[in-house]
């Protein structure tokens, strides 16, 4: 099939970027998403172009790396799937495709479809994670967990930190993101002791960080390609409200 | 005639480490805040090495291509992370899984480092789960396991099919706990291209900023890789896409010694290709074997669908061939079985290049919900790539290439022959042998990571502690720099026709062909010739877009593909010398009546390890002999 194609083109961090039409024939139903664009690519490196950067690693949905805003979608059309996954049966001859990068202030834009995520690493080391060292650890099965307790840290944790939560929030919200990990962590006895403390650094560092805020609209949840809960968002309020009370 | 000393403790095998670990020279805590040490790769063996030697108190500087260290390819990882606690009461033990390792490894591993392996299993579980990893729990509140191939008893922690992304957060959250505390500087974004070695000793790495472009220098007291394997030499395989040898093959071109290189287990379980614009292949978690049945049609050229296809007129092939194991045999026999029945034209799909891997029993049995509790992420996945319902109708799949457990020669201390640069997880060769059981890849890694390593690089930076900061500011900094200046402007400057990624293609259809599942002499011989010519051809006419002070991804690729066309070259000369059939590695020449490996101890119970001489040379070839006190060396059958 053909598809006409706008993608947007950026030198660098400090250019000024643009939309650039293409227009590709030969394009596969059985392709993925990303293998059209290294068809893409293929074809424009042979001509003599610059090809298109973006960025993916895993291409199975797991590693997070993928990124791309479709059609005004984070990873285009349909639910619970990363760029890498999405598939171009979701498309038809002579469609347009519009691809741009995640769009957010604090998702700077390094280079045509790539953008700077390391805010999130800085929200991590804020307070995601459990202070224990290394050789501390008590043996495993002496900390019993209800399975559903489990269950849910589990699905909490599934958050690839891919972004398409803050992409998707009209605030540029790291809410979801923020939540699915204090949530995790204080579903376990493990991160119990520190969850308040850490939901305060965590929402802090977010803050400073230049996300906005969270009004609950829900849009993350719709686009998280993981499917991770807005009830995490509320727990996560309930742990911000203790540190309050505490401090 | 070896250069190689292993440095394997004295005394029984079940106290060696113990012994080991008694006597290795410690560093004082103020020392360790003097000491620094790079780290290249975070997966869970360099996250997890990281934030152990911070809170130790050593300087580390971290490095990764990716954006974030939380995305290296040991997230990835599906099934599930070995450890012998016995929880299942089923006759498990260290003794146990450390048998079953060096008997899934076909005994071309060495007994003291296997062993240690298994030793350090139970804490490293103790160990993920203080971190926060939500591995499965029963209704009663305690962990849950499962079996996984190759072995007869249940020892695998697991989270969903999505183990080992949760096993790497947990080490990820770790360190970067370190880095809030300053002890670890994150180099996102760079590439290792080459190693600095100062006065015999490894002193520093030269990195090029995949942002900048600009190439820079870092040095430290000693060097660590933690830079995975090299699967995508296949081209298709169940990697990273940016998975590579890079780190691996600029050290082992300093000096130190690549071990085992064509031992590379080929995953039997993997979405078949689909296209030819195909850029990766998609792994379907062994643990799937514990419940699903691989079958192909009894009548060659079956072409009904798979439900029309009445029970007596399937071949379950391997509970036909190996009825103590079945579904469960280790993954080198399951994907040879594949390529068995499918070059003998009973393969299904249009291709005719895969098998049926069928849960129907099971979900009758079981009952969806089950099924769906133990795989539904993978179930989705399978569904979401191509279309097909697996809870309705079988799962296709064909074997691809996964893990190398070839790498970098290290000692026990997991020290390389290169004095201060140490190799840990998949970038090292030691503990899989010829064929890794599934499950043991996270076990080794976290094991290396936490316990082992921050244990013996000790006994190595005790000897440092008078050595000031390195200087960056050094001619062997300078030479390091220019070299790896030259080498990009070099691919730069060929400015040809063709695209990097397909001379990768070309180079993997070589590998898979002729280094893949089966290889034999005049194969191997060939295929050495073929990427001959074919390295000449890149550097003739490869079309690198761009400049090298930006990002330029094809130059990140062609770095990668430069790499792999000398590495294939010494995979295949690897694969000639060793001419037994042990685990992964089969050579047609030698094989028992019923067509299964067979080994030659006599002759190749050694380490391969090759020592490069510089371009235009061959590399030589240094043995380090195994000596097996402890088990005795089985024919590996799972019939």
């Amino acid at each position: 099939m053909e598809i006409k194609l706008k993608i947007w083109r950026q030198k660098n961090a400090t250019s000024e970027g643009t939309f650039i039409d293409y227009i590709l024939t030969g394009v596969s139903e059985e392709m993925s998403f990303l293998e059209m664009l290294d068809f893409l690519n293929t074809t424009l490196i042979e001509r003599g172009d610059e090809p298109v950067a973006f960025e993916h690693d895993c291409r199975e949905g797991i590693c997070g790396s993928c990124s791309l805003y479709i059609n005004g979608r984070p990873h285009g059309p349909g639910n619970l799937v990363t760029t890498c996954e999405l598939r171009m049966t979701r498309f038809k001859d002579g469609d347009n495709i519009v691809v741009e990068p995640w769009r957010a202030k604090s998702f700077p834009v390094i280079k045509d479809l790539i953008a700077d995520r390391s805010a999130f690493d800085k929200i991590m080391e804020a307070g995601g994670f459990i202070s224990v060292n290394t050789g501390s650890a008590p043996e495993a099965n002496s900390i019993p967990i209800m399975k559903e307790a489990s269950d849910e840290a589990f699905d909490a944790a599934t958050c690839i930190g891919c972004g398409a939560c803050v992409a998707a929030c009209k605030n540029s919200s790291a809410m979801l993101f923020v939540a699915a990990k204090v949530s995790h962590l204080a579903l376990l006895s493990q991160g119990r002791a520190e969850s308040a403390r850490r939901a305060r650094a965590m929402v802090t560092k977010m803050d400073e960080l230049g996300f906005g805020s969270c009004t609950n609209t829900g849009a993350c949840e719709a686009e998280c390609p993981k499917g991770i809960s807005l009830a995490h968002i509320a727990r996560l309020n309930r742990e911000f409200l203790k540190a309050g009370i505490k401090s | 005639m070896s250069k190689l000393k292993s440095k394997i403790p004295e005394g029984p095998l079940a106290e060696k480490w113990t012994r080991h670990k008694n006597s290795v020279k410690l560093v004082n805590p103020a020392n360790k805040a003097k000491l620094d040490i790079i780290v290249v790769g975070t997966g869970l063996s360099g996250a997890s090495a990281i934030s152990t030697l911070a809170e130790l108190g050593y300087n580390i500087k971290a490095f990764c291509f990716q954006d974030s260290p939380r995305r290296a390819h040991s997230v990835a990882a599906q099934g599930g992370i070995n450890a012998a606690k016995n929880y299942k009461n089923d006759g498990d033990s260290v003794f146990r899984l450390f048998n079953d390792i060096l008997k899934g490894g076909d005994y071309r591993s060495r007994e003291a480092n296997v062993y240690r392996a298994a030793e350090v299993s139970n804490q490293t579980i103790d160990q993920l789960v203080a971190a926060g990893v939500p591995f499965a729990r029963e209704y009663s509140g305690y962990l849950d396991n499962r079996s996984f191939g190759g072995v007869q008893v249940s020892r695998t922690f697991y989270a969903k099919g999505q183990t080992g992304q949760q096993c790497l957060l947990g080490a990820y959250s770790g360190m970067i706990r370190q880095i809030a505390k300053g002890k670890v500087t994150m180099y996102n974004r760079r590439d290792m291209l080459d190693l600095v070695i100062i006065d015999g000793k490894a002193r520093g790495i030269i990195t090029r900023n995949l942002v900048t472009g600009e190439i820079e220098r870092h040095s430290a007291h000693a060097v660590v890789l933690a830079s995975g394997g090299y699967g995508t030499i296949y081209y298709l395989s169940t990697l990273a896409v940016g998975s590579n040898a890079t780190a691996a093959w600029a050290a082992h071109k300093k000096g130190a010694f690549f071990s085992n290189p064509s031992f590379v287990q080929i995953h039997p379980t993997s979405i078949p290709q689909l296209n030819d614009y195909q850029a990766k292949l998609t792994l379907m978690s062994e643990s799937l074997r514990n419940d699903g049945r691989i079958w192909v049609p009894k009548k060659k050229g079956d072409k009904r669908h798979p439900v029309d296809i009445p029970k007596d007129e399937r071949d379950y092939y391997l509970e036909r061939r190996y009825p103590a194991f079945g579904n469960l045999v280790p993954r080198d026999v399951a994907s040879r079985a594949a390529k068995e029945r499918c070059d003998a034209g009973y393969g299904v799909g249009e291709s005719g290049l895969s098998v049926y891997l069928d849960f129907s029993r099971a979900i009758e049995r079981l009952g969806k919900k089950a099924i769906e509790n133990k795989y539904g992420n993978l179930f989705e996945m399978y569904e979401k790539i191509t279309g097909i319902n697996p809870y309705n109708e079988p799962m296709r799949i064909y074997p691809a290439g996964h893990y190398t457990m070839g790498g970098l020669w290290v000692d026990y201390n997991l020290m390389t022959t290169i004095p201060g640069l140490f190799a840990i997880g998949e970038s090292n060769f030691s503990d899989h042998g010829a064929n890794r059981l599934g499950a043991g890849s996270l076990m080794q890694c976290a094991g290396d990571g936490y316990f082992i390593l921050p244990v013996t690089i000790g006994d190595y930076l005790a000897d440092e502690i008078k050595t000031p900061k390195i200087s960056t500011d050094s001619s062997e900094f300078d030479k390091a720099e220019k070299e790896s200046h030259d080498k990009l402007s070099k691919l730069m400057a060929v400015n040809g026709t063709q695209t990097v990624t397909s001379f990768h293609r070309r180079l993997g259809r070589i590998m898979w062909d002729l280094c893949g599942m089966v290889r034999n002499e005049k194969g191997l011989k060939k295929a050495m010739k073929e990427i001959a010519s074919l390295r000449e051809e890149f550097w003739k006419d490869v079309k690198i877009p761009g400049t090298i002070d930006e990002v330029n991804q094809e130059l990140e690729k062609a770095v990668k593909v430069a790499d792999f066309m000398e590495l294939g070259k010494l995979m295949c000369q690897d694969a000639i010398n060793r001419k037994e059939s042990c685990g992964a590695h089969f050579r047609e020449e030698s094989q028992t009546p019923e067509g299964e490996a067979q080994r030659i101890d006599d002759e190749y119970s050694y380490v391969a390890s090759w020592e490069y001489l510089g371009e235009g040379n061959d590399h030589a070839l240094h043995q380090e002999k195994l000596a097996f006190d402890n088990v005795k060396m089985q024919e590996r059958s799972y019939k």
